[in-house]
């Protein structure tokens, strides 16, 4: 029963309730959405299942529950898979809830004078959107990792809440290769016959931390005859942001991102990392109030953004000159999956270079819980899911496990270190593995 | 829940499976259906011995106990309706055995549904009963609901694939029912009474289901009827000429459009009815069976008849099928499901009177169902907010009730009693009918704690309410 809220509720219930009852309202409480659940599985609670917190959110909103104290602790332990969007028959739209949800938890303990996760708002804020800092943190780690001195870290407070997942995550970054760094604001010509002009992303994280990747992506795009055009002034998706209830300052880096990108008057606006991907596709949803032409500018740009596998299914891989050695396998992306739906494209492409060396990994589609910044802030929660997840990766017997994020490339890395599989398995981005397939050396 | 209470369920559980807090008691207060009952908490056991002595500990202390499974229910089986404990099945569910030899399987009560379907066809065998939640609901849920889905009209229904249960009595003691053989007249059957008794009789802990061999082929069609009247004339002549069909499903003109606007499927749009028919068993015979349904579907009037030429078309038939209750739900917020079945030979004379209905009442009714074994699914598209409509849909399911049980047809085909139709039982039964059922409960469960408020009616309750006065 819809009741009006109670008049004694706050700001951030009655901005919940217009921006979300309406949406939890369609749920028919069917319960389609339960098997695919990563956290419902894990943790073995309605609780913890997207009908649960359909309800949780529409029980809040209603003024039965208390929005910070029963509501944000299970949205909170939400990966963001968005696997149950994919299984409602009834279309639910699970991640406008999701994100409305967690807006009002950031926006009720700002109201309660309660403080925010430290770790959280000081990357979210002062970090991810500022492609300098980033850089210079990767710079830094590059050196610290140089000098050996990572344990350093750990004295600064933040840091020290959040030390188990930080060790963890710490020892699997990949070296950072700062030569490969991109120069933004440069065209890069297409190898023989040009095709297309194309726009690459390069995404913050990616940027920072796997320059490598990126300069990959655009040998690879160039060698599919793509004239290349890397666009300065772009900026963090915000994605991470939209996730942690933060959707204003979301819509202020998808403005940089507009402003960047409808100069170049390119074809496609291409990345290389499934989340990102799914906020470049979403990005209207933070400006839909904008005004302003705004909405409209998103929705154009939404329709020509293009994850680099669909791109190279579109354009026809470059000339094959090397078979993987050993078994293949892949783990999915869940926002390629989920939101971009395009989860065939990436498992194309390695049918079409591995052949019957690809291994279809049960259970592929189910998440790997590293969940944007989850595995960092949920440590526990996260690695129960993954650990089971290797126990499907060693029955492949693969030797590479490819990903098309940054978040699932890490989680992989980690759960192959955590699994012992070290010795007789990688994860690689499923750039690195074409680029191998086509020979390309990454020197430079 | 007083202090000294949750000590003593501390002796049975750990803490984390014994959930107090506000968020997950909400998340256990509802399931598919119409309703929202906030338990006093939720225990979730992980053996038979946690739920024996959980059982002995409610009964002591008159504490209220709800088995849910998947809470796919729409009868809202699950419901804690007298508040107390939501009992959490879905952590039983350590057991799942093909025993090819004796084509049994003996499964554990949190096992879902599907994952015995696959297990089986893996070993070359079949379980036939599906209810169309069978990949969420668990098997402990679909038993004691005698839910069965599409294949009841050649195969029967769950309680035929019931044959020995595991079981815990309202007072605590565990007991066998049944057995492993198919034949046995041992006393009382016991194992039909619990199947279906809504978990109001004992809590199952294991049940050995019956398994057949997985028939070698299938043929599927699907015929458009630009009268309804037509359909139902089409849907006898085939069930009287001899054969018998695994599935005969039907949907009327409103699922046809709403089918088509959410998904197209390819039906036609001006069709007042829609059937598919299914049959399995030998390759050449289905080839004849299915030629046959065509050409008897045609006669009576069918504009188009599709036969499936392979596994894509089937699956595609299928899906415009299963398309049907995603795509009704998107007319209103608020969908009443019901499944009053009538004996098969009077499908004609239940489709008249649900146009009837529809038309008096002014609402959305939509019809769509098991045409084959008379399990028709009326469905009323509402908004429970608009009080004066809700009036009127209390009005037309009550005729809906009436009309089934006047042609000799009953309440349920599936779904189950739970609490909307449980005003309803006296009409049925009569009143030494319900007596009879009444002992039982009440010899099996003196105090009244396994799962109460459902099935029986209280006293007095003798019409639907479903909006608040």
């Amino acid at each position: 029963m819809t009741l009006p809220a109670p008049s004694t509720a706050s700001t951030a219930v009655h901005r919940l309730r217009a921006e979300a009852r309406e949406a939890a309202n369609r749920c028919i409480q069917c319960g389609y959405c339960l098997p695919v659940c990563p956290t419902y599985h894990s943790m073995g609670k309605e609780t913890h299942s997207p009908r649960g917190r359909i309800n949780l959110v529409k029980a809040a909103a209603d003024g039965k529950i208390d929005l910070l104290d029963d509501m944000a602790p299970s949205l909170d332990l939400c990966l963001g898979c968005r696997a149950c969007e994919t299984a409602c028959p009834v279309g639910v739209p699970y991640g406008q809830i999701l994100e409305a949800g967690r807006a009002a938890t950031v926006r009720e303990t700002a109201a309660r004078g309660r403080s925010a996760g430290r770790l959280q708002t000081l990357a979210l804020k002062h970090l991810f959107p500022h492609p300098g800092r980033l850089r210079a943190a990767g710079r830094l780690v590059e050196a610290a990792q140089r000098l050996r001195l990572d344990r350093l870290v750990f004295a600064f407070p933040p840091a020290r809440e959040a030390a188990p997942a930080l060790t963890a995550l710490g020892r699997i970054v990949p070296s950072v290769e700062g030569r490969f760094r991109l120069p933004p604001g440069t065209r890069l010509p297409a190898e023989g016959e040009k095709k297309r002009t194309v726009a690459f992303f390069q995404g913050c994280v990616m940027d920072a931390v796997m320059p490598r990747i990126n300069w990959l992506t655009v040998e690879l795009l160039r060698k599919a005859g793509c004239e290349v055009v890397i666009p300065a002034g772009q900026t963090c998706c915000g994605a991470l942001h939209v996730h942690q209830g933060l959707p204003e300052a979301a819509a202020e880096l998808v403005k940089r991102n507009l402003d960047a990108f409808e100069e170049t008057g390119a074809e496609w606006i291409v990345n290389n990392a499934g989340g990102c991907g799914a906020m470049l596709r979403e990005c209207g949803h933070v400006l839909a109030d904008a005004g302003g032409g705004w909405p409209e500018r998103a929705a154009a740009f939404a329709a020509r953004s293009r994850d680099i596998s669909q791109v190279l299914v579109e354009t026809g891989l470059p000339p094959l000159v090397k078979r993987p050695e050993g078994l293949v396998t892949l783990q999915e992306s869940c926002h390629l999956r989920n939101v971009q739906k395009a989860a065939e494209a990436p498992v194309k492409l390695l049918r079409e270079t591995a052949g019957d060396r690809f291994r279809a990994l049960s259970g592929a589609s189910d998440c790997c819980a590293s969940g944007g910044i989850f595995n960092l802030l949920h440590f526990e929660e996260s690695m129960a899911i993954l650990d089971a997840k290797m126990a499907s990766v060693r029955q492949t017997a693969a030797v590479t496990v490819v990903t098309s994020n940054p978040g699932c490339h890490l989680q992989m890395r980690l759960g192959i270190r955590r699994a012992g599989l070290e010795d007789r398995c990688r994860a690689v981005h499923l750039v690195e593995y074409l680029a191998e397939c086509a020979g390309l050396t990454a020197e430079r | 829940m007083d202090a000294e209470t949750v000590r003593r369920l501390e002796e049975i559980f750990p803490k984390e499976r014994l959930l107090f807090g506000k968020a997950d008691r909400h998340s256990y207060s509802f399931d598919a259906s119409f309703g929202e009952y906030l338990p006093e908490g939720v225990v979730q056991p992980e053996t038979e011995e946690e739920i024996s002595r959980l059982l002995r500990l409610a009964n002591e202390h008159g504490i209220p106990i709800c088995p849910r499974g998947a809470a796919t229910s729409l009868s809202g089986g699950p419901l804690p309706v007298k508040g107390g404990l939501v009992l959490d099945m879905s952590r039983l569910r350590q057991k799942l055995e093909i025993d090819r030899e004796n084509l049994l399987a003996v499964v554990s009560p949190g096992i879902i549904t599907g994952d015995i379907h696959r297990a089986a066809e893996e070993a070359g065998l079949f379980y036939p009963p599906d209810p169309s939640s069978s990949l969420v609901s668990t098997i402990g849920g679909n038993l004691l609901e005698n839910s069965s889905g599409p294949r009841g009209l050649k195969y029967g229904t769950t309680k035929e694939y019931v044959i020995g249960l595991r079981a815990v009595a309202p007072t605590g003691e565990i007991f066998r029912t049944g057995g492993k053989t198919v034949k046995n007249v041992t006393g009382y059957d016991l194992t039909r009474l619990i199947v279906g008794s809504e978990g109001t009789l004992a809590v199952v802990t294991e049940a050995t289901l019956r398994l057949i061999p997985k028939p070698p082929a299938r043929e599927t069609l699907l015929a458009a009827f630009p009268k309804l009247i037509d359909s139902g004339h089409a849907i006898t002549a085939m069930l009287t000429s001899g054969i018998l069909p695994a599935a005969m499903e039907m949907m009327d003109n409103a699922c046809v459009r709403a089918v088509e606007a959410y998904q197209s499927c390819g039906l036609p749009l001006d069709a007042e009815a829609v059937v598919i028919v299914e049959v399995d068993g030998h390759p050449a015979a289905v080839k004849e069976e299915i030629a046959r349904c065509a050409e008897i579907c045609r006669e009576r009037g069918a504009q188009r008849v599709t036969v499936a030429a392979d596994a894509a078309e089937r699956d595609a038939i299928w899906r415009a099928r299963k398309m049907i209750s995603p795509a009704i739900t998107r007319m209103g917020p608020t969908k009443i499901s019901e499944d009053a079945t009538v004996p098969r030979g009077r499908i004609p004379d239940m489709m008249e009177a649900l146009v009837r209905i529809r038309e008096k009442h002014r609402l959305n009714l939509v019809v769509f169902g098991h045409a084959g074994d008379g399990n028709l699914h009326p469905n009323i598209i509402t908004d429970q907010r608009n009080r004066e409509e809700m009036k009127r849909v209390e009005a037309a399911v009550e005729e809906i009730f009436d009309a089934a049980i006047a042609l000799g047809g009953t309440l349920s085909g599936e779904h189950g009693i739970g609490l909307m139709k449980a005003p309803f039982m006296e009409r049925e039964l009569g009143p030494e009918g319900l007596r009879m059922m009444r002992l039982i409960k009440q010899a099996w469960d003196p105090n009244n704690i396994l799962n109460p408020g459902k099935i029986f009616p209280e006293p007095g309750q003798t019409r639907l309410v479903l909006t608040e006065s």
